[in-house]
């Protein structure tokens, strides 16, 4: 048994403490906005917020979670998080997605990323790419998420 | 994916008797409204009368369909207005990116004259009425959505708003020629106004009209408006489900062990330590694709069947299988390429010994992995003497038949539920219908073993990348004479690679006389040179694929890499010699390559040094790409650092959707130059596994990119793929103005 603390929430997981904290994610508490992608931390679908950081929940046990925060897409873009609203507002108007799967974490990577900033900075463009540079998009959406972070990095100046 | 060249009307009847089978046309026709609300409403487990849609609140047989349509004509079977105006459009094909689940409802919605802001798109699933309307199948493929179904929604819009009218002019008991319509209303003399929830029950049941004026495309208010995709809040939000999200209670999860080698049976299976993972409830010996076997670890969560895969302790017997080897693979091929073999064109060849110029060239190009970003996936319910299965795929009736041979049902008792699809690119259509086969060969098995639960098969990274059904390794071999003004007196080509088409239902008409149409589609044309091109297919145990764009993938790089090699040696402008090339005969290469050229600068703007220039034009799915690209070489790499595109794919149903699809396919022929953009066998054994020696472009690697439409309003062509193949050989290009050294590998080596 695990305790996760989820979206603000928390849950008793009866799973091995060495399950990666997608799965715990998506079989057994059942929320999907987390996708897998590669199992291996190379093209950044999972990604969620761990205490604020951007980690790559795929490899990431749920014993490494204890006592400690999670946020995930669902809750990131339900409005709640002024930096999360932004960025999934910007994803919408520049019509970022194509088949939408790897951005979930495109989205939680520029998230993280905008809070990272200090306030008032607008990122280089070479910081954009920095930031995103660990999460793959086969559909090739890249031109339009630099213009979505750049876009949501203005709005919250 | 999908050849370039099908022609539907040549669909073979083995083909057509396959598919039909359980959905015969004419029974479909009749039955359809029931039918299809009654499978509808089960796609949603909603009750009939309790289902919000009036349509659908109808299904006991109030509308009548004209006779002579066909269930694919039917707008019962794609509309449904709800009370409140809603609009819902289901489209007939799998979306995986391309945004037709936006572009069809857009077409629809303009003949319907509805507000755009209420509309909203449902998937449809392997009853008849979703079949392709040309191809008479289900089918997403070969850029063909918006080109084949245009007319079909434009028509089906067209005959919901005849209805809406009729019923508004029964209601106001006026001539419906005193009504018209505007943004999901029907407003009438005297300013009478009723909104289209008002009036679609009474509309559904009214007779179905067989002949419909459509808009004159002048007209158009939606149609040609850059739009923002229905699905873009959903997929901003992780709210959008795909087919890996499907939950049913009690589901179980399939991870398989598949052989190391294609083919391979296992020799031994010792399953204790994986039996023992707390979750595993059962491990499986499934019979696989190519008359290989596996064994699949059921369990109730991904990640105890993956920890039980991984004990497995499992040998292989190998003895019977051919073991590929890349390299000896790349030896066979040359020794294929001189030998003599079928051919796809001939021309007279003697001008080429006394040619004054004569240029010599080989290419290669490796295996490549589709690689969507949602591993691949398929759960399968098994209930009674029915079968339901949820998955992303292109190819909905071909599985459902597959499925049903595999489980012993008619396929009038398997039930496809098309799911949203995390990209695909050709990976979801394959002739064997492969995972799908495999799942339900493990819930076949699961059910022998006392499992009623539905299980869904779920590869891993490694699973896929490994698991075959590549774009096909090539060998293309050219000898080019041509004179001073780099006019082409003879050109001997040959290709070598393994068939696609062969040994699937296509073969019988799309391989001819021993060549697969689509080895050879890109070839040659549109250029007027006498070609003579010889193709070799050597069987190869590496299951092959069409891969976005298919042919084009190589044989755009090899004729427009040539091309401007012989500009280039015949001191041309790249451009100029094209458009020479090109003459009068060909407007539409000529308009985008000239957009291209306008918008990018090029021959006007100096470029900084170190850049250089790269042009290079291809039409595809009867759209035609041009790039005007700026490249530089750093560290021994080339960079690629804008792009410039021309389109001309007629009219743009949603602009926004074609950049969208241009750059997205531009980044996939970009991660064909990269380095890790290939796949390779050793001993029969894929080399890569995984993003981090198979690896695809990232945001790093993004040029400035901008996409220029041609204007036209003439029928959609296709575009999904079209603006893949002409980004790698206008890079090669670029580089080669640098380096004086023409690319003719793909990835790129600048060192070979």
């Amino acid at each position: 048994m695990s305790a996760l603390n989820v979206n603000g929430r928390n849950h008793t997981v009866d799973a091995d403490p060495g399950t990666p904290i997608l799965w715990a994610l998506r079989d057994t508490l059942g929320m999907t906005g987390t996708k897998f992608g590669c199992g291996a931390a190379l093209c950044g679908a999972c990604t969620v917020h761990l205490d604020g950081q951007a980690i790559r929940s795929c490899i990431t046990p749920i014993s490494a979670a204890e006592g400690k925060k999670i946020v995930t897409i669902e809750a990131a873009t339900d409005g709640s998080d002024p930096v999360g609203a932004a960025v999934h507002a910007a994803w919408v108007k520049h019509d970022v997605a194509q088949c939408g799967y790897c951005q979930s974490g495109q989205i939680m990577s520029a998230t993280a990323f905008l809070k990272s900033q200090p306030k008032g900075k607008q990122p280089t463009a070479a910081e954009i790419d920095g930031a995103m540079a660990g999460n793959i998009c086969r559909c090739g959406t890249y031109a339009r998420i630099r213009a979505a972070v750049a876009d949501a990095a203005r709005a919250l100046a | 994916m999908l050849p370039t060249h099908i022609d539907p009307s040549e669909l073979p009847r083995a083909l057509q008797r396959l598919l039909a089978a359980g959905q015969p046309d004419e029974a479909a026709a009749a039955a359809l409204p029931r039918r299809s609300f009654l499978k509808l409403a089960g796609v949603g487990g909603l009750a009939i009368g309790a289902f919000p849609h009036l349509a659908m609140a109808q299904a006991d047989g109030a509308a009548k369909p004209a006779g002579a349509l066909k269930p694919t004509q039917q707008p019962l079977a794609f509309v449904q207005i709800a009370a409140n105006g809603e609009v819902t459009v289901t489209h007939n094909r799998l979306e995986f990116g391309q945004g037709v689940q936006t572009g069809l409802p857009m077409i629809l919605a303009e003949e319907l004259d509805a507000d755009w802001s209420l509309v909203r798109s449902k998937s449809g699933t392997n009853d008849a009425a979703y079949h392709d309307p040309v191809f008479g199948m289900h089918l997403t493929g070969g850029s063909n959505s918006i080109k084949n179904s245009f007319t079909q929604y434009r028509e089906l819009g067209a005959r919901a708003r005849a209805m809406l009218l009729s019923a508004a002019a029964a209601k106001w008991k006026v001539d419906v020629a005193t009504l018209r319509t505007q943004a999901g209303t029907v407003l009438g003399p005297g300013g009478r106004k009723l909104g289209y929830g008002e009036l679609a029950e009474a509309a559904m049941a009214l007779p179905v009209p067989e002949k419909v004026v459509l808009k004159d495309p002048k007209d158009f208010k939606i149609i040609g408006r850059p739009t923002t995709r229905l699905d873009a809040r959903a997929k901003s939000s992780g709210r959008q489900d795909f087919g890996i999200d499907v939950k049913h209670p009690g589901q179980l999860t399939a991870v398989v062990a598949h052989p190391p080698v294609f083919g391979a049976r296992l020799k031994s299976v010792d399953d204790a330590a994986a039996r023992a993972v707390k979750g595993v409830k059962a491990v499986l010996r499934v019979p696989l694709d190519r008359g290989a076997e596996g064994v699949a670890v059921v369990a109730d969560g991904y990640w105890p069947a993956k920890l039980g895969r991984d004990a497995l302790k499992l040998q292989w017997d190998t003895a019977a299988v051919e073991k590929v080897d890349s390299d000896k693979q790349l030896a066979q091929y040359r020794e294929l390429a001189s030998k003599p073999g079928p051919r796809k064109f001939d021309a007279d060849m003697a001008p080429l010994a006394k040619a004054p110029h004569q240029l010599e060239a080989e290419f290669v190009f490796p295996y490549l992995a589709h690689a969507p970003m949602e591993p691949l996936n398929c759960t399968v319910k098994l209930s009674g003497d029915r079968a339901e299965l949820w998955v992303g795929t292109q190819s909905a009736g071909l599985d459902a038949a597959a499925a049903a041979r595999v489980l012993g049902l008619k396929p009038e008792q398997v039930s496809v539920h098309v799911q949203m699809a995390g990209g695909g690119f050709g990976r979801r259509f394959v002739g064997s219908s492969d995972y799908v086969v495999e799942a339900c060969e493990i819930a076949k098995a699961a059910r022998t073993a006392g499992l009623s639960a539905p299980v869904r098969l779920l590869y891993s990274r490694e699973d896929d990348i490994k698991g075959g059904y590549y774009r096909p390794m090539h060998l293309h071999r050219a000898r080019i004479g041509f004179d001073e003004r780099g006019k082409v007196l003879a050109w001997d080509h040959v290709i070598v690679g393994q068939s696609i088409l062969t040994g699937t239902v296509f073969e019988s008409f799309q391989v001819k006389d021993g060549i697969d149409a689509t080895a050879a589609e890109g070839m040659r044309e549109p250029y007027p040179i006498p070609m003579r091109l010889t193709v070799h297919h050597p069987k190869v145990n590496v299951p092959v694929l069409w891969w976005r764009s298919v042919g084009s993938t190589h044989t755009a790089f090899v004729m427009e890499t040539l091309l401007d090699e012989i500009a280039r040696s015949t001191k041309q402008d790249p451009v100029a010699y094209r458009m020479q090339l090109f003459g009068d005969k060909h407007p539409r290469h000529r308009a985008a390559l000239q957009l291209a050229v306008d918008k990018s600068g090029y021959g006007k703007t100096q470029l900084p040094a170190g850049r250089a220039w790269g042009v290079a034009v291809h039409e595809s799915f009867e759209s035609v790409v041009a790039y005007v690209v700026e490249a530089s070489v750093k560290d021994g790499q080339p960079v690629l650092h804008r792009a410039t595109a021309g389109v001309h794919c007629n009219l743009a149903v949603n602009p926004r959707s074609v950049e969208a699809q241009v750059q997205g396919a531009a980044v996939m022929g970009l991660s064909m130059c990269l380095p890790g953009g290939a796949i390779t066998l050793k001993d029969g054994v894929v080399q890569q596994s995984n993003f981090g020696d198979f690896s695809v472009a990232r945001i790093t690697d993004m040029p400035e990119f901008a996409v220029h439409v041609v204007p036209s309003a003439d029928p959609p062509k296709g575009i999904g793929e079209p603006g893949l193949p002409p980004l790698a050989p206008a890079f090669a290009n670029a580089v080669a103005q640098l380096t004086g050294k023409p690319l003719r590998q793909l990835p790129f080596n600048l060192q070979a």
